[in-house]
């Protein structure tokens, strides 16, 4: 097992993936001579060459509707957005295109295409630059979406985006480029739609994707000081979403609180809650509890920002509110 | 030259002095941690937001940018203590700290932003336009964007619709060349910008924009254009000198070739024609410099000095009247 960051990661699982199929390609702004905004494709392009690795324009929607086109003829690629808050100029191309050719052509037509780059809060870059838009991706039938929260997800989840011949939308985190972690040496996919359980306990589950995964942990860790035993559960995939998983902990445990960094209303968070309050409807001993994003456009200020997201205090403080804890 | 020549040129030295100071003020204050996130510099542009917007208005013309903003601000006429306090985050600032370095706003002023997605702000700045022409103020619109905005389709869809609609609209194109790490010959069809122009029917124009009476000029044509209702595109030639942002280690590009433009600095090359037309004085340049240098260093002991928002004011400014939200507070103060 080697220790390496989430960006070595995704890094991998490119290379490899381009080394195995001629047919992928890379494609997005800065990704070729730059290496990527984030740096995550760096390499690349003296690997494979400015054929397969390629700078585009600042055209959000023309290179992702050119890469579907491309999926839909032989190619399989994989389109960077230097981050989703840009992906909106082409939320068109995934949402009227990616997502509704296999379907309107019968099934005749496969779109086989990977879009991907960072998503979430990053830091003082205010409200354009600085938001949760996984419901966005997650609403959409025809999408896979997955969101992988430490490096061994990251690199096993982008290769199974890559072989897969649907479009799948990968939410990264530019918080979480540099979190180092273990990572298999041989090759390792992830299974896209397998949620996992990180920690597990027996005192009510903590249901979160991405980023938050980590302040589930740590919330996990403070409550543990308390006595309580919480289990943490990665979603992983947003689309389709493991019920079994999710199920079956807190069939366990009896408790739930779901974490989602997005704005509350339509969001994967919710509808989570709103599967878990509907299927372990007997099982629960408190209503399903939620935090998520603050209602608000993300402030620039750093204490305002960080008063708007999900933290682990947060989070305690819905463990202690469905445990009846309540100080 | 004439006298009032050698007014506007010191004018405009002054105006442009005060942003390359402001600029290196907010560098050394990114340095200390005092700005974070994305903070993009102007330095080495200043001759295309003074030579326009000095050209400009200001009763009724409208400024509209991408996050490069802070010498459009000041052009404008926005208060760099203003600037300074919201690039602290700080609750004096022009956006309450809410926007930062990119979303520097003061409609007061005719400034609307400050847009931190490339090529955003052009077809606001259009619709600007149409307000303009709909309530016939005799107002016009310039909207700032860059080489790598304008391959945007924002930017083609805006420009016809300027046109048919006959719109008071002038789109400033600064090309300095790089859109962060792109050469912008690499992405671009054409060599000359402003021969977009003309597949719109629109007049395009391409101007030296390190020369800031090359660029007053265009702008004083281009407003007229405007105001008769035929919208304009101009291409300003320009050059940054700082990185995209300032944690770009600038790999892309030498040394050598930021000394080249060097040569051709906006404030350097307006010295030289105030010193050609005889109208150089020593003096009065170095009181324009240290009045600038005051101005900055007022603007930093004003943004240290200020308070930090309050919790409950993230509540604040997403509505109109009572504002409502979804899901549940986390804060007191929430109505
Ligand atoms: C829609 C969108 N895509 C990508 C980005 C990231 N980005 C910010 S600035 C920039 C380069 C823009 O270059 P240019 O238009 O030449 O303006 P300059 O920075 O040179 O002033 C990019 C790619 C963004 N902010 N918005
Ligand atoms: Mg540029």
């Amino acid at each position: 097992m080697a220790v390496i960051s989430y960006r070595e990661a995704l890094n991998r699982a490119m290379d490899e993936e381009m080394a195995r199929d001629p047919m992928v390609v890379l494609m997005g702004e800065e990704v070729a001579q730059y290496d990527g905004a984030y740096k995550v494709s760096r390499g690349l392009l003296g690997k494979y060459g400015p054929e397969r690795v390629l700078d585009t324009p600042i055209t959000e929607l023309g290179f992702t509707g050119l890469g579907v086109g491309a999926a839909i003829a032989g190619v399989r690629p994989v389109v960077e957005w230097m981050t989703h808050n840009f992906a909106l100029l082409a939320l068109d191309q995934v949402v009227n295109e990616a997502a509704k050719l296999r379907h309107m052509s019968g099934g005749g037509l496969s779109v086989p295409i990977v879009f991907r780059g960072p998503n979430g809060p990053a830091e003082y870059l205010s409200s354009q630059h600085s938001q949760g838009l996984a419901s966005y991706w997650a609403h959409v039938p025809g999408l896979k979406v997955v969101a992988p929260a430490n490096p061994a997800d990251a690199y096993g989840l982008l290769k199974s985006a890559i072989r897969d011949d649907d479009p799948v939308v990968v939410l990264e985190s530019e918080m979480m480029y540099g979190d180092k972690g273990e990572v298999p040496d041989g090759e390792y996919l992830v299974q896209i739609g397998k949620a996992s359980v990180v920690r597990s306990g027996s005192g009510i589950s903590l249901v979160a994707f991405g980023r938050p995964v980590k302040y589930a942990l740590e919330a996990a860790a403070l409550l543990e000081k308390r006595g309580i035993d919480a289990e943490v559960v990665d979603l992983r995939s947003l689309r389709p979403l493991d019920e079994e998983t999710v199920m079956a902990s807190v069939r366990k445990t009896g408790r739930a609180v779901v974490v989602d960094e997005s704005w509350p209303a339509a969001s994967v968070g919710a509808y989570v809650a709103h599967r878990i309050a509907t299927v372990c409807f007997d099982a629960l001993d408190a209503p399903v509890g939620f935090v998520s994003s603050e209602d608000v456009p993300m402030p620039y200020n750093h204490a305002l920002e960080l008063a708007v997201q999900p933290s682990a205090d947060k989070i305690v403080a819905a463990v202690l509110r469905a445990l009846y804890l309540e100080e | 030259m004439k006298k009032t020549d050698a007014k506007l040129y010191w004018e405009l030295r002054n105006d442009m002095v005060r942003i390359r100071r402001f600029e290196e003020k907010a560098g050394q204050m990114y340095g200390l941690r005092k700005i974070g996130g994305f903070c993009h510099l102007y330095n080495g542009q200043e001759a295309v937001a003074v030579g326009f917007i000095g050209a400009m208005d200001h009763e009724r013309d409208k400024v509209l940018t991408g996050y490069r903003d802070h010498g459009h601000a000041l052009a404008a006429g926005m208060s760099p203590d203003a600037i300074m306090a919201e690039l602290f985050g700080k609750v004096t600032g022009s956006s309450r700290g809410k926007g930062g370095s990119m979303h520097l706003f003061d409609p007061g002023k005719g400034f609307l932003g400050g847009n931190g997605i490339v090529g955003a702000q052009i077809p606001v700045a259009v619709g600007v336009a149409f307000a303009q022409k709909y309530r016939k103020t005799g107002g016009a619109t310039a909207v700032f964007f860059g080489d790598g905005a304008i391959h945007q389709g924002a930017f083609h869809e805006a420009l016809n619709l300027a046109k048919i609609w006959d719109l008071p609209a002038v789109l400033v194109c600064e090309n300095n060349q790089w859109g962060m790490g792109t050469n912008w010959k690499r992405v671009s069809a054409v060599e000359d910008f402003s021969l977009m122009a003309s597949a719109y029917g629109v007049r395009g124009e391409r101007v030296d924009g390190m020369d800031v009476l090359a660029v007053r000029d265009a702008a004083v044509r281009a407003l007229k254009d405007a105001r008769a209702g035929r919208p304009v595109l101009i291409e300003a030639r320009t050059y940054r000198y700082k990185g995209h942002s300032m944690s770009d280690p600038q790999k892309y590009r030498t040394r050598d070739e930021v000394d080249e433009y060097r040569k051709q600095d906006p404030i350097y090359l307006l010295e030289e024609k105030i010193k050609a037309a005889g109208a150089w004085d020593e003096a009065r340049a170095a009181a324009q410099d240290a009045a600038a240098d005051a101005m900055a260093a007022g603007a930093v002991a004003f943004a240290e000095s200020s308070p930090e928002p309050a919790p409950h004011t993230i509540y604040e400014d997403v509505y109109a009247g009572r504002p409502f939200f979804m899901g549940e507070p986390a804060y007191a103060g929430r109505n």
